[in-house]
């Protein structure tokens, strides 16, 4: 059960080998979490992240192996992930991304195709069932990461922030829907992390490391906040970023 | 049925259930045989998550509410649902008092009895459950009457136990005789903790009631000053005029939640400078009404909400009487950290009763209010729990809202032999809380 203070002590993530949510993970079972189970693609990751969460004070996880390109595996995943938690799952981490190479993805409809699916409609049908799982039991917290490349989608990356646009936007009415059943979710809007699917691009300002970010994600949670930013003063960086003229914003961000 | 969001009176970590109102023995009955989950519900005076349970099923029990004529002896059956406000517009009329009351009227009888409740005379009379003739207890194995001397094993285990063996249909109790409404106080201020602490120790003993309110904020030379309380029962030649009147209902009213940050270290520290200025620095045999010596916060209806939408939890711990530098620590600790904390409770215990889950052990204990909010208290108060576990020292359930599981068990040795007799009348563990989940107290 969450305590007081939102401590969990049941998390499953969704996404279980993303470098954010290890990082969150870690923290939490430096607390009260003791039951983690990861679900996620790569086998040899997940047990990585398992054992990682292990030394940092879990004293029971498992994994689940799916594949985000194909939905159909939703409902499957988010079932056996609860079946392994053995209790009330506390909070549900939704980690799922794939960021593409926009240049090579964007004349490809199935490479399109693709990014859509990992991070929006594979996500989406995975909510539907966290969603009908946590109302029945009528408490728990979901946590979805999004990105600030979806407030104002750019030319450089779309696909991506235009999927994550979706997810985002998607989230503020699923959590709207969620009033007086028990449960919350929260969006973590994310800047760029340095994690291994950022490996390789650009930093722009405000670039963290994930520790920073899992730090800004446990306050966040305990605040209850609906949206936590990352880094905090993204606020209002696309406060002011969103209502530029489209011109100016293209030369800032295509820089 | 209903489903409603519980929380506890920290208004904490709130969740939803499927309310049910038994009016009978076989309302309960038919709950055990269809849920799988079921927990009393009260009052919700419990700061925690005592008596919610998310996903399952909650028994409002006020409709349990029959109180049956008091005896010469003071002997009264009383229906689970009834509050002790309740029970006493009925006994104090006809000259009799709760033998034990919390900080408030308004809990029921059968929570009160789950949480095993003390009051300022436990160095004396010590915890309810001494004054407890018999229960009524419905398990999923069946209703049985149970006292110390029939089944005492489901008696000990339920008293203390925190609904977790069964539902408490209704408690006979013996009731204290008493001639006012009156009680007699005398009121001593002190500069610091040692100084509180020592009269405490010294002089307890001469009076029925005894507390001390310490303020945890001050540092330095007045660290921990405190106001001790200490009273006595005004006899009728005592007063002017003998009466014995009925607690009035609040006057004052809480009515929204404040903004969270309203009670801040700052405007904690004014409010705990307020209160001890104005308290008088000696005075003795002070005639005051039962009311405001022993229910002053009932004065204000719904007074939790003044925590703001994140709420406030409780830490309520004990260590036994040779760990007095404990609870100095303790309190050094907290007005070091910063962290607001309203006037803390400080009170000698007597004896301990052979409840397995009973809180009370002869020595201290020590009630901290905290607004939830500084990103360190969580880290605060889990030291706390190190320090009192390192006294053998252990936390109240009926206040907690953050411990761990590793923690509770440790802090409560006869853990097992609970689980044990709660094996017996509930093999399949369905006498279950959010508490005995977070703290693995239901033995799943």
């Amino acid at each position: 059960m969450d305590n007081a203070f939102s401590q969990p002590q049941t998390v499953v993530v969704l996404g279980g080998s993303s470098d954010i949510a290890r990082a969150i993970i870690e923290q939490l079972c430096a607390n009260r979490t003791e039951t983690v189970v990861l679900a996620g693609r790569n086998a040899g990751l997940l047990d990585e992240a398992a054992a990682a969460a292990r030394a940092a004070g879990a004293t029971r996880t498992d994994t689940v192996l799916f594949d985000a390109e194909d939905p159909s595996n939703a409902r499957r995943t988010v079932t056996e992930s609860f079946e392994k938690a053995h209790d009330n799952v506390d909070l549900v981490i939704v980690a799922v991304g794939l960021l593409g190479s926009q240049s090579e993805d964007e004349d490809s409809a199935e490479a399109a195709a693709r990014v859509m699916t990992v991070n929006l409609t594979w996500p989406v049908a995975a909510l539907a069932e966290v969603r009908r799982r946590m109302v029945a039991q009528g408490s728990g917290r979901i946590l979805v990461i999004t990105s600030v490349s979806g407030v104002r989608v750019r030319r450089t990356m779309y696909l991506y922030g235009g999927a994550k646009a979706g997810l985002d936007r998607l989230c503020d009415g699923l959590a709207d829907s969620l009033e007086g059943t028990g449960v919350s979710l929260q969006v973590l809007r994310a800047g760029v992390v340095r994690t291994k699917m950022t490996l390789g691009h650009p930093e722009p300002p405000f670039t963290t490391d994930a520790a920073a970010v899992a730090i800004i994600a446990l306050r966040g949670l305990a605040s209850g906040e609906r949206v936590i930013w990352s880094p905090p003063a993204l606020r209002y960086v696309f406060g002011v970023l969103r209502h530029l003229p489209k011109a100016l914003f293209r030369k800032i961000t295509e820089r | 049925m209903s489903r409603e969001t519980l929380y506890g009176w920290g208004r904490t970590a709130p969740s939803v259930a499927e309310v049910v109102t038994p009016h009978n023995e076989e309302d309960i009955m038919a709950q055990f045989n269809s849920s799988p989950g079921v927990i009393a519900r009260g009052l919700g005076r419990s700061y925690g998550d005592a008596a919610q349970l998310s996903g399952g099923v909650v028994l409002d029990n006020r409709e349990l509410g029959s109180i049956g004529e008091i005896d010469a002896l003071g002997v009264v059956t009383v229906g689970a649902g009834v509050s002790i406000d309740e029970l006493l517009a009925t006994s104090i009329p006809r000259g009799w008092f709760v033998p034990v009351t919390p900080g408030t009227r308004q809990v029921s009888l059968g929570g009160a009895v789950a949480a095993d409740v003390h009051g300022k005379n436990h160095h004396v009379d010590g915890s309810l459950a001494t004054h407890v003739l018999a229960l009524r207890l419905v398990t999923p194995s069946g209703a049985f009457t149970v006292s110390p001397t029939s089944d005492p094993d489901l008696f000990w285990a339920t008293v203390g136990g925190m609904g977790l063996t069964g539902v408490v249909t209704s408690v006979t109790l013996r009731m204290l005789a008493i001639e006012t409404d009156q009680v007699l106080v005398d009121t001593q201020r002190f500069a610091n903790l040692d100084g509180v602490m020592a009269a405490m120790a010294g002089g307890d003993d001469a009076f029925r009631y005894s507390v001390a309110w310490v303020d945890c904020m001050t540092r330095g030379t007045h660290m921990g000053r405190a106001i001790l309380t200490r009273a006595d029962h005004a006899r009728a030649r005592d007063v002017a005029a003998v009466s014995l009147r009925a607690p009035r209902s609040p006057t004052l009213v809480v009515p929204f939640s404040a903004p969270s940050g309203l009670l801040n270290s700052l405007s904690v520290r004014a409010f705990n400078e307020l209160w001890f200025r104005s308290a008088p620095r000696h005075e003795e045999r002070e005639p005051t009404s039962l009311t405001s010596f022993f229910h002053p916060l009932d004065g204000v209806r719904d007074w939790n909400r003044l925590y703001g939408r994140r709420g406030f939890v409780q830490y309520q711990f004990c260590v036994p009487e040779s760990a007095g530098d404990t609870v100095v620590e303790a309190v050094t600790r907290l007005s070091n950290s910063g962290v607001p904390s309203f006037l803390a409770v400080l009170k000698r215990f007597g004896p301990s009763n052979p409840g397995h889950l009973s809180f009370p052990m002869p020595g201290w204990t020590l009630a901290l209010d905290l607004p939830v909010g500084p990103t360190k208290l969580p880290g605060v108060l889990d030291d706390l729990d190190e320090l009192v576990l390192g006294a053998a020292g252990r936390v109240y359930f009926a206040k907690d809202a953050r411990l761990s599981p590793q923690k509770a068990r440790a802090m409560y040795p006869r853990l097992d032999a609970f689980l044990a007799v709660k094996r017996r009348v509930d093999p399949k563990s369905q006498l279950t809380s959010d508490l005995a989940r977070r703290l693995q107290l239901d033995g799943k």
